[in-house]
């Protein structure tokens, strides 16, 4: 292999728990061979050894909140499917792409059979007849190492027909993306998995539990929250919510980008560590790159709104960081140094959701693409006072009502609460608008030069 | 608005109603229906919620969002997507308040943002949701400053439908009646986000009977109707709501014309008819009106020549021959055939005029291509009943091809899965694919099919599940009508309570036989009267609008029986086949040019109106039949057609119900009963004979677009019509030694011809299919009207 | 080419048969006709709507939506530069456009020798390895000149042959279920709960 870097981005540095990454520094981790020598299948064999009912009633005494973005915990969600409804069925979603998540990468890539012990676990506890594994398109190795496994994981016996010699029987497909973040979206994954284009489903009345792949009752979790189930089984809720605080127990996966000395991704304890441990500590980011200063941070992937320096003390937890302004979403923290230039780095988000709008909403379609172009105009340094202006007309188009943005000691601002009201059927609309109104709420100098001033300054400024 | 012309409304609200729904509209009480959709319940209250997707006949998607509505469930307003949200007790709406304007203004703001605002020069502008809803809800200027989304301007998405991109909005209203309602996914969105677009496949394009649906329900001038193009503004525009009898589904139409002349036709929304939808051909074929070929005047013949005359010389000319036709063979020698295009009115005083001025019973409204008249005696169901039983068992014609609307309505209880369509045909049709079963029968077999199929357990018990209606009408002009009425008989002996619809296709053709236009004791019917004049029996023949020479399925009959018939006088709007060789033509009315009423397959009457002048100095039937009884004579006693209606309602078995006033109370029509008065057509004696291996048997049947002189003279429609080829299952093409495409001989008991053939998968093997009345080839030629089937030798020229 | 080959038809179908309803199979149909003939053309996309019983129409409609799919011959390798916050930050910017002067063509184009195409994509999933970026999918990350412009060495030489296969095909590795180990999908009218889970728990 040649010498230029192929980097996992995978950090494991201090004492941390360890749920979902144990195998990460293991050459071989996505192997049948070095899962089963660390313990692998046996929390299959410890669920079938006990009722569907206990297994469910154990994985929601654990509280593992949805790493996909919502945070709703997924033994709750189990429980939303109409009894006596069948056949049911598992759309696991591997369609990782929201901007700054870097994480279900990792776990199909370095871990595959613990994705694959999970959903069964899931399977067997609320009687699913078949499970889904929809993995993004762009992430062929992912496709490897996960097709490798499910075939090795067949003929080892432990999915398809009669799983360890019990009745408990699930085919696991593996299917592909193609390229579409919208997909990401629980309804649009369904659709997409029905062979139609990503777009997003109107809930109500299309919650998957009730009404989902092919109009039957659905589960849609996220790879990193499936694969906190073979520990759990292994370990029990009882140890799983000692980790972590009452409202987010366990731990989460976060990555961390952007201008920061060790950017990473992490395993971190849920609810306690804060963003100045992630950003700062010595066991992750360890400072601002250079030794610059803080400027702003996005707190929870692309979608979410921005937080600075003031925020830093809130730790991980959904809660606090809703009331904040912002909310933790798909845990992806996205740092922007002093020498960052606000305009240009919201325009590379807005520019993102108004690509990726998947078109059927008029606001998300109209309004993302008009957004960008009006942003794009002021980095430009062609813009107006009245673009300033219309910028938030057209959020206000999409998202009438408050926006939550974070406090503000520099402006006398006090924090609006997540989340907002919208027009639009999905998150994708306000999220074009999401940057735009923290860039201009946080930083409304930056514009005020830019429109005044017509200068162009890069995305990045010089170190 | 255009897209949803609403039948006029005249049922009062009723006052106590069990499925009612309390709901507060602006702080106003409203008494919803249980299961309505908030935004029809908002419109029922006086608040009309702007929308673009949302489509009463299509099922709601909430894309568009300009229907929003902040609406309190008991947690506090929220953000309500009215199209897709079913009323609750105890909402609170709220359609006045500054969130629900703003999101007003804001998604419609969004929506121009990219539209190119181009309505002077758009066949919407005046009529457009759009432009309406950007003046009463919108923020009356767009501050959008941006390039505009460009793309290739109009492009044919058909040879009826244009597209044109940069007006579309994305409503989805197009493409989901192609897939939900039209059958035919042939126009979809493609790309993404700001980049999508609606398209068909390349080489594919939307040749849907349907098409200009999507035209009517576009909410924007995106899609437009090529025979409308830039013809009028809206404005210019009078409409008055009519019945399409192109065929006898009896679809409710609004005709609009500009300065006297025929422009469009609307569907209208009738709920127990047509939806609002149209097929194409009902849709488009007023051009004929306007076709260069109209006789507009009477003729009279001078030898070879047929030359124009007054009305008075016509009529004079015509009562002679009658006269002399009576003095020479009696009124028996003399025999009335046609009414089916025309109104009840039309055909009331032509009966009248036949049996009881000229006393002839020698008078059949249908073209030996139908189905005998004595059906309809049976217990009728309605299209609703069809679409509403647990079981329709369908023995006729392709439906999507004869009755386009109705098959549009089965469909929809098929995939719906209100019924299990259980059909016999003889070739795969259009409803085969959603069929629960589609037994495919050999002509001659049919019976034995049935037979076979109600002794199956799972077929058994389906019937035994629910109400059943029997669909019947011809599936093969090739095959005698006997079969279709043993298998109906059959099925009524072994599934008693089951209603029938009949699949007769002619406009008003039941009207027509309900009123009279049918034999009396000893009479005729059109086999008999063509075989009579063939021999020489006929002294005169009056043909109303009807054209045996092209429309009889024996060629060879029809045609001696117009050489054979002493004195031919012909009613009629064009010089067909058959009237080009009449004594006298008497210039009638067309559709659109004369009032009246129309039967429909269910016996449904309503009314056909008057929207033009006639052309030239035509006169409608029914003043035709008036004139010539007088010029004989006799007095009809009628100077308007009102009086007609009214004579109708009480005198014809059924009809009793049917008033004038009746009718204009009614939005739906008024359904008349089945008359009893018609006799048993006898049948054909023996048995079909079975097929020798070597042949093939034949079928012919109607496709939508044919040459009828309708289609042939609506420039639009008439180069759809495709040339006649003979289709035989692929797998058959190497049995006779051939290819698809090939020229081969196609010989029968009659005669022999020479036409190219086509492998087709909707075959079955052992027969062979033509289309009737397409350019080319004449099937008719091979068909012996006095045999159970025809068998065909198909070999190498 | 167009249609599937013999061994790309028995593929499809028995991709097709893993799922309860075959129009779910469009999407990895359209990646094997892509991986057949590096894109899709329009004979492919009417043969997958045959197999999978949709509309041509419907299947375009599918295949357009998603960014993966081309419509137009590109090069041997589909090279993607992240755009999105965190590479732009790590300086995409910069990146994009040395690839521009190195291949010599601009965002969207191919090269002459038909080996490149180069294309600004969106978030990768790699956000801690900015600037990031794809070969035929195949993640390149902490890219800087001289790695893009060794890369583009080795891939022109074709030393990395053996690691990244031309352009359409996704995954070397397919999933293969064994006939006696498959379970089938359940028919979507089967009311029944599946047979491991007694009756008096259903509804959990
Ligand atoms: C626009 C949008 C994109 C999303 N993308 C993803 C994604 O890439 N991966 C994911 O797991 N969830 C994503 N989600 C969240 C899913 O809708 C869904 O909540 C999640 O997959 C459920 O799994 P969980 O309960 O295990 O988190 C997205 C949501 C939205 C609104
Ligand atoms: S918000 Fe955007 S992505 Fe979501 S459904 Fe609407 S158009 Fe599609
Ligand atoms: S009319 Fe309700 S969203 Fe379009």
């Amino acid at each position: 292999m040649s010498s230029y870097r192929w980097a996992a981005g995978y950090i494991d540095d201090g004492d941390r728990p360890k749920i979902v990454t144990s195998r990460f520094h293991l050459e071989d981790s996505y192997t049948l061979e070095r899962y089963l020598a660390t313990g692998g299948y046996q929390a299959l064999r410890h669920a079938l050894a006990r009722t569907p009912a206990e297994v469910h009633d154990e994985v929601r005494g654990a509280t593992v909140l949805g790493r996909g973005g919502a945070g709703f915990p997924a033994g709750t969600k189990w429980g939303l499917m109409p009894a006596d409804k069948y056949p049911r069925y598992l759309v696991v979603n591997g369609d990782e792409s929201e901007p700054g998540t870097y994480k279900d990468r990792l776990l199909m890539e370095l871990d595959p059979h613990q994705l694959i012990e999970g959903s069964l676990i899931a399977a067997y506890a609320v009687g699913l007849a078949q499970v889904f594994l929809y993995i993004r398109g762009e992430m062929p190795l992912a496709h490897e190492r996960v097709a490798t496994a499910l075939n090795e994981a067949y003929v080892a016996g432990y999915v398809g027909k009669n799983i360890l010699g019990t009745d408990f029987s699930v085919d696991i497909v593996l299917h592909w993306g193609a390229g579409a973040y919208v997909v990401g979206e629980e309804t649009a994954l369904i659709e997409s998995l029905e062979g139609k284009r990503g777009e997003p489903r109107l809930k109500p009345p299309y919650f998957p539990a009730a009404i989902g792949l092919y109009g039957q009752p659905t589960i849609v979790n996220n790879v990193e929250t499936l694969s906190n189930l073979p520990w759990i089984m292994a370990n029990g809720a009882a140890e799983y919510v000692r980790i972590g605080t009452e409202t987010s127990p366990g731990t989460r996966m976060v990555a961390v980008s952007g201008h920061v000395e060790r950017p990473g991704v992490f395993e971190i304890v849920n609810g306690t560590t804060t963003f100045r441990d992630l950003i700062y500590g010595d066991d992750f980011c360890r400072g601002i790159r250079n030794g610059n200063q803080l400027k702003a941070f996005v707190p929870g992937g692309g979608s979410a709104p921005w937080f600075t320096a003031e925020q830093l003390d809130l730790p991980f937890e959904g809660k606090l960081v809703g009331a904040a302004g912002s909310m933790l979403g798909s845990g992806a923290i996205m740092v922007m140094d002093h020498t960052t230039d606000i305009p240009a780095a919201a325009l590379t988000l807005t520019r993102f959701y108004a690509h990726e709008s998947c078109g059927q909403c008029t606001p998300c379609r109209e309004g993302g693409t008009w957004l960008e172009r009006v942003l794009q105009r002021v980095v430009d340094g062609r813009g107006t006072s009245a673009d300033l202006a219309q910028m938030k007309e057209i959020g206000t188009s999409i998202c009438p009502g408050e926006f939550p943005h974070a406090s503000s000691s520099r402006h006398g601002l006090d924090a609006t609460p997540f989340p907002y009201k919208m027009t639009t059927i999905c998150f994708v609309g306000p999220s074009a608008y999401a940057p735009v109104h923290s860039a201009l709420t946080l930083f409304p100098e930056e514009f005020a030069a830019r429109v005044r001033d017509r200068v162009q300054i890069p995305v990045t400024a010089v170190q | 608005m255009s897209d949803t012309v609403k039948p006029t409304e005249t049922t009062p609200q009723v006052a106590s109603d069990p499925d009612a729904v309390s709901i507060t509209v602006n702080g106003v009480e409203h008494a919803a229906r249980k299961g309505q959709l908030l935004i029809d319940a908002l419109a029922d209250a006086g608040e009309y919620v702007p929308r673009f997707c949302y489509h009463e006949r299509l099922s709601p998607v909430g894309k568009c969002r300009m229907c929003l509505v902040e609406c309190d469930t008991g947690r506090g307003p929220a953000i309500t997507v009215s199209c897709m949200v079913p009323v609750a007790p105890g909402m609170k709406v709220d359609t006045q308040g500054e969130t629900t304007k703003r999101m007003q203004e804001g998604v419609l703001e969004l929506f121009l943002a990219n539209h190119p605002l181009d309505c002077p020069v758009c066949d919407k502008g005046g009529e457009c949701p759009l432009q309406d809803q950007a003046v009463s809800h919108g923020p009356g200027e767009s501050r959008y400053l941006e390039e505009k989304r460009h793309f290739e301007k109009p492009i044919a998405v058909s040879d009826l439908v244009y597209l044109d991109r940069e007006r579309c909005i994305l409503c989805d209203r197009c493409t989901r009646f192609a897939d939900e309602v039209g059958s035919d996914a042939l126009i979809h969105f493609a790309g993404r986000g700001n980049n999508t677009y609606i398209t068909t496949f390349p080489d594919q394009p939307f040749a849907s009977y349907f098409s200009g649906n999507t035209v009517q329900i576009c909410p924007v001038g995106a899609l437009t109707a090529r025979p409308y193009r830039f013809k009028a503004r809206p404005w210019d525009l009078r409409q008055q709501e009519s019945t399409c009898t192109t065929c006898a589904v009896g679809c409710r139409i609004a005709v609009q014309s500009s300065h006297d002349e025929v422009l469009r036709h609307l569907g209208v929304d009738s709920d127990p008819v047509n939806h609002g939808w149209l097929c194409d051909r009902g849709r488009f074929n007023y051009e004929q009106l306007h076709s260069a070929d109209r006789v507009l005047q009477p003729l009279v013949r001078a030898g070879d020549d047929l030359l124009p005359a007054t009305w008075s010389e016509a009529l004079a000319e015509a009562a002679t021959a009658l006269g002399a036709a009576k003095a020479a063979g009696g009124a028996g020698s003399i025999a009335v055939l046609g009414g089916a295009r025309g109104t009840n009115e039309d055909a009331y005083a032509w009966a009248r005029l036949a049996h009881e001025v000229i006393g002839t019973p020698n008078v059949y409204a249908q073209m030996g291509d139908g189905l005998p008249a004595d059906l309809l005696v049976l217990e009728r169901a309605t299209i609703d009943e069809a679409a509403a039983a647990s079981t329709v068992v369908l023995i006729g014609p392709d439906l999507k091809e004869e009755l386009p609307v109705l098959y549009l309505r089965l469909r929809e209880a098929a995939v719906k899965g209100r019924t299990r369509l259980l059909e016999f045909t003889p070739k795969l049709s259009g409803l085969s694919t959603v069929a629960w079963r589609s037994i495919a029968y050999e002509p001659g077999t049919l019976t034995a099919a049935i037979d076979t199929a109600l002794a199956d357990d799972q077929i058994a018990a389906q019937l035994a599940s629910g109400p059943v209606v029997v669909v019947a009408g011809r599936a093969n002009l090739a095959e005698s009508s006997t079969a279709t009425v043993q298998a109906v008989r059959t099925v009524l002996a072994k599934v008693p309570g089951s209603t029938v619809l009949p699949a007769f296709r002619r406009g008003n053709v039941i009207g027509a036989l309900q009123v009279g236009m049918r034999p009396t004791e000893g009479g005729l019917d059109t086999r008999g009267v063509l075989q009579a004049a063939a021999d020489g029996g006929i002294e005169c023949l009056v043909l109303l609008g009807a054209d045996p020479v092209a429309d009889f399925p024996d060629a060879d009959l029809a045609r001696r029986a117009l050489a054979g018939a002493r004195r031919v006088i012909a009613v009629d709007t064009f010089l067909t086949a058959s009237s080009a060789q009449a004594d006298v033509v008497l210039a009638a009315c067309a559709f659109a040019e004369k009032a009246g009423t129309t039967t429909n397959i269910e016996g449904r009457v309503s009314p056909v109106a008057r929207q033009v002048t006639p052309a030239g100095s035509t006169r409608p039937d029914w003043m035709i039949a008036v004139e010539l009884a007088e010029a004989l004579g006799g007095d009809l006693g009628y100077d308007d057609v009102g009086q007609i209606t009214a004579d109708i309602a009480e005198n014809v078995d059924g009809y009793t119900r049917v008033t004038p006033e009746a009718l204009s109370a009614a939005a739906d029509g008024v359904v008349a009963y089945a008359p009893t008065g018609i006799g048993p057509v006898a049948l054909l004696a023996g048995e079909a004979p079975a097929r020798s291996s070597y042949d093939f048997r034949l079928i012919v049947s109607r496709t939508l677009y044919d040459q009828a002189e309708g289609t042939a003279h609506s420039p639009s429609l008439a180069h759809l019509t495709t040339a006649t080829t003979v289709h035989v299952n692929p797998l058959d093409l190497g049995r006779i030694g051939t290819t698809d495409g090939a020229t081969v001989k196609l010989t029968s008991s009659k005669a022999s011809v020479v036409c190219t053939i086509t492998g087709d998968e909707s075959v079955l093997r052992g027969t062979a299919w033509m289309p009737f009345r397409h350019p080319g080839v004449d099937p008719r030629e091979l068909i012996d009207c006095f045999a159970h089937t025809t068998d065909l030798r198909i070999e190498n020229p | 080419m167009s249609r599937f080959n013999d061994d790309n038809l028995r593929l499809a179908k028995e991709i097709i048969g893993r799922y309860p309803k075959a129009r779910s199979a469009t999407i990895p149909l359209l990646h094997l006709a892509q991986q057949q003939e590096g894109h899709l053309s329009d004979e492919a996309m009417a043969h997958v709507a045959e197999l999978v019983g949709a509309t041509p129409a419907e299947v375009l409609g599918t295949a357009s939506f998603y960014e993966m799919f081309k419509f137009e011959p590109v090069g041997r390798y589909l090279i993607n530069i992240c755009g999105t916050m965190s590479c732009a930050l790590g300086g995409s910017d910069e990146l994009l456009a040395h690839a521009e002067k190195v291949l010599g063509v601009k965002v969207g184009g191919t090269t002459a020798d038909g080996l490149f195409t180069l294309e600004r994509a969106e978030c990768q999933a790699a956000c801690t390895e900015a600037p990031n970026m794809q070969v035929n999918y195949r993640h390149c990350h902490r890219m800087t000149n001289e790695l893009f412009d060794r890369l583009v060495d080795d891939l022109r030489s074709g030393r990395r042959d053996g690691d990244i296969p031309a352009h359409g095909t996704l995954a070397r590795v397919r999933q293969q279920i064994p006939a006696e180990r498959a379970v089938g999908p359940a028919a979507l009218d089967d009311r029944g709960a599946p047979a491991w889970l007694p009756a008096k728990e259903v509804g959990g």
